[in-house]
């Protein structure tokens, strides 16, 4: 599903946050990414979403080298993707319903069946009372909600999670991981940055643990 | 198919709705491109009026003919007859020489004048209305009509014609560089309106990439957003120049009663209300274009 072949990525300034990196991840896995700070987590979740490209290697994400994608490309990419940013990256100035029907907008589902799919979505989720809230008046945790509501509302193969359970109490924390698992036993391949491993730990089929810029033996 | 319009639709609403949101600054928008506009348009409403009030007196020029002394009556009768058949010509009329010296006579102080005069010095003429013709047209049949026998001298008094359409046609250019350098300023200030949306719309523009939103999905609501500013103006500037007809219409009818002229001012036609509408909707959506090109690149 996701292959990872010799890839550096080194920032301007000359510091490398990759350095050659090979692994593959199989559809349906449940991947935990550990690590300490600065390891390179969050660069290596960027590759995966185009966010960032690699300055050597490939990223294969369902048979698509994604550092050979062209610009026009990089949005179907991501469509397929659900991505859950270390910091949330929700919009402010709309309500929860409509931070959730963004990605069905922006991929031209007709406006009835992206309402059925947000509710859906966001039943999951457990905000289905709260859609015209403001994210604002959201506390911590179902702002995370709310983020992962928008990842999934689009059915993704693939769900990348940059530290989800970041600032979050540890009930909080638990309810995430909780839905991390209905999402893997539903056969959605999952990749989760995160220091709270003990979370994952029962249900991950595998840890990759990177080490300034390197897969851990 | 279906996808591609419920896009565009949404785009539409999305544009209306920001539109709404900030009323007071839709408002102001839209009265300058609207006032910007109304300029050229209005230019453009009293040209088209002053070409009414042209074509209809240029309608009637009258040509003067000239016979020679010593033409005789059948040759004038002759004459007479050919101006009557020819098809450019609508009216004649004949003035005798005696009549003309009439006429001179019963002017006080010439009178005398023409007493002491041994013979009469004035030749047979005709004064001819022409059909409504173009001045070029007038000045071929002069050059058609001073080669007939026995004809001394044609005079068109079409010089003030010529003058009237120069007139006009300098206005024409007037207005046409007022309407491109105006069209130049609501390009520029949608320019500038796209450019301040954007700015606000900065972290829904970075959210909406990370989603894969296409920079289709991104720049479709504001070209919309230029386009309906624009159309906004163009309605205002309409506004503006059919209320100023209105307004002009009752003092104009009282100075034209005066003269004892029909003469009424007429609003806008409705295809140059649509050639302002659709300009205003053309200019507005290419600001929004530059304006994307410029601050828009990721």
């Amino acid at each position: 599903m996701i292959k990872f072949d010799q890839v550096s990525k080194r920032f301007p300034g000359g510091i490398e946050a990759l350095s050659e990196i090979s692994f593959a991840i199989e559809a349906g896995e449940m991947i935990v990414l550990s690590g300490h700070s600065g390891a390179g987590k969050t660069t290596l979740l960027k590759l995966i979403a185009a966010i960032e490209r690699p300055t050597r290697g490939a990223v294969i994400v369902s048979g698509q080298n994604v550092a050979e994608l062209k610009r026009v490309g990089v949005p179907y990419l991501r469509r397929k993707l659900g991505l859950i940013f270390q910091d949330q990256k929700l919009l402010f100035d709309r309500n929860v319903f409509e931070n959730v029907v963004l990605p069905l907008s922006i991929a031209g589902v007709p406006p009835r069946d992206a309402a059925r799919r947000v509710r859906a979505a966001l039943d999951k989720v457990g905000l289905l009372e709260r859609e015209k809230t403001m994210p604002v008046a959201l506390s911590g945790g179902e702002q995370q909600r709310l983020a992962i509501a928008r990842a999934v509302v689009n059915r993704p193969a693939i769900l990348i999670a940059d530290e989800p359970t970041a600032h979050l109490d540890d009930d909080c924390a638990h309810d995430i991981a909780e839905m991390f698992r209905s999402f893997h036993q539903v056969g959605v391949t999952l990749i989760i940055a995160t220091h709270h491993d003990a979370l994952f730990t029962p249900f991950m089929t595998r840890r990759l643990t990177l080490n300034h810029g390197r897969v851990a033996a | 198919m279906k996808a591609w319009l419920i896009q565009h639709r949404e785009a539409a609403l999305d544009a209306l709705r920001r539109l709404a949101v900030t009323p007071l600054n839709t408002l102001l928008g839209s009265l300058v491109l609207g006032i910007a506009l109304a300029l050229p348009a209005g230019g453009q409403m009293l040209l088209t009026n002053f070409q009414h009030l042209a074509n209809n007196a240029a309608a009637t020029p009258e040509v003067s003919l000239f016979m020679t002394l010593d033409a005789g009556k059948e040759e004038v009768a002759e004459i007479e007859g050919q101006l009557r058949k020819h098809p450019q010509i609508q009216s004649v009329s004949f003035v005798q020489r005696e009549t003309a010296l009439q006429r001179l006579k019963a002017n006080q102080g010439l009178s005398e004048v023409i007493e002491s005069l041994q013979r009469n010095p004035f030749p047979d003429a005709f004064v001819v209305v022409p059909r409504p013709i173009s001045p070029q047209e007038l000045e071929q049949l002069r050059t058609v009509l001073a080669k007939l026998p026995k004809v001394e001298h044609v005079q068109l008094d079409s010089a003030w014609v010529k003058k009237l359409d120069a007139l006009l046609r300098l206005s024409r250019l007037a207005v046409t560089l007022l309407a491109a350098l105006l069209g130049i300023a609501l390009v520029a200030v949608t320019f500038n309106t796209i450019r301040l949306q954007i700015l606000t719309r900065s972290a829904e523009v970075e959210v909406s990439r990370l989603l894969g939103a296409t920079d289709s999905y991104i720049r479709r609501p504001l070209y919309y957003f230029g386009a309906i500013q624009g159309l906004a103006g163009g309605l205002v500037a309409w506004i503006i120049v059919v209320s100023a007809t209105h307004l002009l219409q009752a003092p104009i009818r009282e100075l034209t009663d005066l003269y004892g002229s029909n003469f009424s001012l007429h609003s806008l036609p409705l295809i140059d209300a649509l050639v302002l509408l659709s300009a205003a909707v053309i200019l507005g959506w290419l600001g929004a274009w530059l304006s994307l090109r410029r601050h828009l690149r990721s």
